[in-house]
């Protein structure tokens, strides 16, 4: 029900957030989590508050799952002062210290060696907090992505890795990118945990990773995970998408982690009136966020020259 | 003569040299099946080939050493990064790898390499994908940077870039791509390291480049309209450098502003300015000046971004203040 609730709100902010871009209220990139919630909703659930997130720029759905106040993330993909990153970020740059959301990056790939540092960082201090860090499978093939690993696994971090394989890199499927058909299989070059489950089914996802993150916990190093999913819009709002056909996008939409959610839950004997009514209280919720963000102002000219050194303020 | 956009221009450029060298091959993410990130290599693929226009994974270290090793032994690449923020992670083998190759090899290995894709601020697309690198990458020895800024130099410039034996980093500002202008139908090339008088005029010379001179147009206008009658030079490339298109201009409007999309400090503007003074000095009224991108990292909020940018407005108070 809370899984439900969760997935259902990041995709009616994100629906929110497209329609705001389509009226240029939201410019830049804006890369949509669309038809993967499930992966981070299912994930996130494992962690507790000491735990850090590592994201890429498709971070809202992570964000959200995180429990970001979504005023605040409306805000930031508005450019408004009131945002998480003070309007400094955008869609691809959501952080929030106090909630160990550390930042979408918009860098393939690059993040992931910064998750190992995290890791490292709590291992250091001999802290209670595990790392986990989402990437698509189009980063596998980036150098910080095997260096990153490489070093996770020798020194045995509290780290999570999570490959949600959408099956394709912008454009490129993975078959013309990746020299194996399994993501997971390269933990083994790095003698790494590794695990591959189906990621249509929010329930099944938090049960696969909570082995990995107690795996973590328990000092045993790190995991490395991939979750096939699917992207139901373009690689960002600028994607037509023509890469691929609609009898795929079809099938997959047959599997869809809110439907699926949905009916598992219609089984547990929930009613259809009630679902509505969550999606109502829901779109309220979000509705506020746009509102807000609209009726924030933007950051003053002022603060053009703030945060470039640590001593500015 | 056509009129092309800066897509089609630069795209027309590549397809007359391909068809011209079988050495030659476009090589980087989304250049093939996708058309091109930015629609740069739009049915290259179908002209010549999966052999010849090759797509890669996300991999700018792995794919930009391939390009290096390959010219070694004779192939001509063609390597597209999708932007230029990511060719930093293969800045490792650009500069140590390929513009040093031919100097530490004792003549041995020329490097016929071009490096390409789109460059400078985006729209509003923030810190990691807004910068524009032409200093970081004019700052090293054994390669040629351009920077072109409409599509006949576009064409032009990349022509010769492709047929020089040296690394060349071309940079195409990603908010000029739809730019049209007038390209010549028969072919033609356009010399690296010779400047171009964009404007002429006798109170003060402009020294600019790629899509600041876009953003320095509507000011010099304006400023028409005032009787101030500048001139306007695009550098095209920064490196070779015309010096001497810049003194000539210098000793004849008695005053030099640079304006550029990069940030101040160490940035090319500075170096511009350091040769004036030491070449022009005694024609000078006025201290050279520059108007940069602020020093900051580029915000993603639309007021801050426009804020960052040099603008017409930043542009005219600066002259007027040079004039005054
Ligand atoms: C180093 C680098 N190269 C290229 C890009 C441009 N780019 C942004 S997202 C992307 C595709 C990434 O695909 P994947 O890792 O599978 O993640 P997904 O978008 O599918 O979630 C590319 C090529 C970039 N941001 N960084």
């Amino acid at each position: 029900m809370d899984f439900y609730y969760q997935m259902l709100l990041i995709r009616r902010f994100e629906e929110a957030a497209a329609k705001a871009y389509s009226t240029g209220k939201i410019g830049g990139f804006l890369h949509l989590y669309i038809g993967q919630e499930a992966v981070g909703v299912g994930s996130i659930a494992t962690l507790k508050p000491q735990d850090y997130i590592v994201s890429t720029y498709r971070d809202h759905g992570h964000a959200i799952a995180r429990g970001l106040d979504i005023n605040k993330l409306m805000a930031e993909l508005f450019g408004k002062k009131t945002g998480t990153s003070k309007g400094n970020g955008g869609s691809m740059h959501f952080f929030d210290k106090e909630k160990h959301f550390m930042g979408g990056h918009g860098i393939v790939g690059g993040h992931i060696s910064l998750a190992a540092g995290i890791a490292f960082a709590s291992k250091y201090r001999k802290e209670d907090s595990v790392t986990m860090c989402f990437f698509g499978e189009g980063a596998a093939n980036i150098g910080s992505f095997h260096e990153g690993l490489n070093l996770a696994a020798i020194w045995k971090l509290p780290a999570v890795f999570i490959c949600e394989n959408n099956h394709y890199a912008m454009g490129t499927p993975e078959y013309r990118a990746l020299s194996v058909k399994d993501v997971s299989i390269r933990a083994v070059a790095y003698d790494m945990a590794r695990d591959r489950i189906e990621g249509d089914e929010v329930c099944k996802i938090r049960d696969h990773i909570k082995v990995a993150v107690e795996r973590a916990r328990r000092g045993e190093g790190p995991t490395l995970i991939e979750v096939s999913t699917y992207r139901f819009r373009g690689h960002s709002m600028s994607d037509p998408a023509k890469y691929r056909t609609k009898e795929e996008l079809e099938k997959y939409k047959q599997s869809d982690p809110l439907l699926r959610a949905q009916l598992d839950l219609l089984d547990l004997g929930l009613k259809k009136e009630d679902l509505d009514q969550m999606d109502t209280e829901i779109n309220e919720r979000v509705d506020a966020a746009v509102k807000f963000a609209e009726e924030s102002e933007e950051p003053p000219l002022s603060w053009l020259y703030n945060h470039v050194l640590a001593e500015d303020k | 003569m056509a009129l092309l956009t800066m897509r089609e221009a630069l795209n027309r450029a590549m397809v007359e040299e391909m068809e011209k060298d079988k050495n030659i091959y476009l090589m980087g993410e989304e250049v093939g099946h996708y058309q091109g990130a930015y629609k740069v290599s739009q049915g290259m693929l179908d002209k010549f080939g999966e052999a010849r226009v090759i797509d890669t994974p996300i991999s700018e270290n792995g794919f930009a050493g391939i390009g290096v090793g390959s010219a070694m032994v004779g192939l001509r690449p063609i390597i597209e990064f999708m932007t230029w923020n990511f060719s930093l992670v293969a800045i490792d083998q650009i500069i140590n790898s390929a513009a040093k190759m031919l100097y530490m090899s004792g003549g041995q290995f020329p490097m016929p390499i071009v490096f390409r894709g789109a460059g400078g601020v985006g729209g509003r697309l923030a810190a990691q994908h807004s910068q524009a690198f032409e200093s970081w990458y004019a700052h090293v020895p054994g390669m040629k940077v351009v920077a072109p800024a409409t599509p006949k130099d576009a064409c032009g410039l990349l022509k010769s870039s492709i047929l020089d034996n040296n690394p060349t980093i071309f940079i195409e500002s990603e908010v000029l791509y739809g730019m049209k202008g007038e390209v010549p139908d028969e072919e033609f090339y356009i010399p690296l390291g010779k400047a171009d008088i964009k404007r002429e005029g006798t109170d003060l010379t402009i020294i600019t480049w790629s899509r600041a001179l876009s953003l320095v147009m509507p000011a010099v206008e304006d400023l028409t309209k005032e009787g101030i009658n500048i001139e306007v030079l695009d550098l095209r490339t920064l490196r070779p450098l015309d010096e001497e298109a810049i003194m000539k201009s210098v000793r004849k409007t008695n005053r030099a502003l640079i304006v550029e999309e990069g940030w101040p400090v160490a940035g090319f503007g500075a170096q511009i300015a350091y040769l004036i003074q030491k070449d022009a000095f005694d024609y000078l009224d006025h201290p050279v000046e520059r108007v940069t991108q602020r020093d900051v990292p580029m915000s993603y909020a639309a007021n801050l971004e426009r804020e960052s940018l040099p603008n017409p407005e930043r542009i005219k108070e600066k002259i007027r203040s040079m004039l005054a």
